[in-house]
């Protein structure tokens, strides 16, 4: 590799087709008795590198026992924003929550 | 009609996002917001990825150097960490709609800068240990608050990057400790390799206050938490102690606690020498680039084999169904 010309690329030339690698959406289980969480994305060519990808990126000091990979373009998701009426059965629901109801002070363990 | 109508649909969107800022809540990936809002997420969110992309180099450059095994595991997995970091920050960055290649591409043709510090040589082993001490050190300064950014993605992959932060900021100083007990040649190395880092270490918070247009704004969106003189002036605090326990002297006339601010003074840096260096005549900047570029060339019958591969099994498993 002598060519100085192939050394320094135009624009364009750099590329190469990363974006056939699809976008997986990671999730990681912290400890055994917590859910998953979400923890971020990466790119593969397929679920078991993204696996592999996964245990390398999110989980280089024990933060995981168990991780689930899935592509981005699978998840179906609620709604573009969070004050959408999507949310709002639970929302009008106060009685849903434990504060709702008032007990004297002197009832003990509830 | 329909023009009135939209206006006030753009403008609830707006007070929506305006509201959420306000109450320091945080706006996430499908919300509306301002177009600014999103350009100037992307261009901080892909340069700080850059950074740490090509901030590998400076100490990946000393890996088969190492003087111990034990050296070399440990700085193997600091550079290993540094490149986690980018991809935590392109995995934010793509929240906003950008496309991964396009980040790379505008990285290796140098439409997107990363920041200046990395564009300076690593000249002898204790620049290992000077930058863990001073260059993450300034950088958990400048990262801390962004934790608490108003993009929540961004905010997030500030959080994990700030963990392992602190195991590279300790490293160095240890290293730093090991060689200040060694001979009166490791001592020197240390004090040049101080002399060196400290002037661009300083720049990393940026220009200073006057000169800093975007700043005001930044803050406005919660994006910034504080200017570029207080992270300066902070990182000065913390470090002029550890200097002393470390036994070092930075390189610094005007270095005097004045007790009435009940801060450090410190000099001006030379802000020629910054722009120099972030317009591309930095030491080391075409050397980084193209290292990069190199990379990512070398790289590319790997990635190119692994999507065939993949394509082949997806294939296979089409026809075993
Ligand atoms: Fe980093
Ligand atoms: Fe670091």
């Amino acid at each position: 590799m002598t060519d100085s010309t192939d050394r320094n690329p135009e624009p364009g030339q750099v590329r190469t087709p990363d974006t056939a690698w699809p976008l997986f959406e990671v999730f990681v289980r912290g400890k055994r008795g917590l859910n998953h969480v979400h923890v971020g994305s990466l790119h593969a060519p397929d679920e078991r590198m993204a696996l592999h990808n996964a245990r390398n990126l999110y989980t280089r000091r024990n933060e995981g026992v168990s991780i689930w990979v899935v592509r981005a373009e699978h998840i179906t998701a609620s709604s573009p924003d969070e004050k959408d009426p999507f949310f709002a059965p639970s929302g009008d629901k106060v009685y849903r929550h434990p504060t709702f109801y008032e007990l004297p002070d002197d009832v003990p363990h509830i | 009609m329909v023009g009135t109508e939209s206006a006030t649909v753009d403008e609830q969107l707006h007070e929506h996002f305006t509201r959420t800022i306000e109450r320091d809540q945080r706006v996430e990936p499908r919300d509306w917001m301002p177009s600014g809002y999103r350009r100037t997420l992307v261009r901080q969110i892909a340069q700080h990825a850059h950074s740490e992309i090509i901030g590998m180099q400076p100490e990946g450059n000393w890996i088969t150097r190492a003087p111990s095994l034990r050296r070399k595991a440990i700085l193997l997995a600091k550079v290993q960490d540094e490149a986690g970091h980018g991809l935590y920050l392109y995995s934010a960055a793509e929240t906003l709609g950008v496309d991964r290649a396009e980040l790379t591409d505008k990285l290796l043709t140098q439409k997107q800068k990363y920041s200046s510090i990395f564009n300076y040589p690593t000249l002898t082993f204790a620049d290992i240990g000077v930058i863990g001490w001073l260059v993450d050190g300034a950088a958990i300064v400048n990262q801390v608050p962004l934790c608490r950014c108003s993009y929540g993605p961004y905010g997030r992959a500030m959080v994990r990057i700030c963990k392992e932060e602190s195991f590279h900021q300790r490293q160095g100083y240890e290293l730093l400790m090991t060689m200040m007990n060694g001979t009166r040649r490791q001592r020197e190395m240390v004090q040049d390799a101080t002399d060196r880092w400290w002037w661009p270490s300083l720049m990393m918070f940026g220009p200073p206050d006057g000169d800093s247009p975007n700043t005001r704004q930044s803050m406005e969106w919660g994006i910034k938490r504080h200017t570029n003189d207080e992270l300066r002036q902070k990182f000065v605090d913390m470090t002029v102690p550890q200097a002393e326990a470390l036994g070092v002297r930075l390189p610094d006339s005007g270095l005097v606690y004045n007790p009435e601010r009940g801060h450090y003074d410190f000099s001006e840096p030379d802000w020629d020498e910054f722009r120099r260096v972030l317009e591309g005549n930095g030491p080391c900047n075409a050397q980084r680039i193209e290292r990069r570029r190199e990379a990512h060339r070398d790289g590319a019958w790997v990635r190119e084999a692994a999507a065939a591969h993949a394509a082949k099994q997806q294939r296979r498993g089409r026809a075993a169904v």
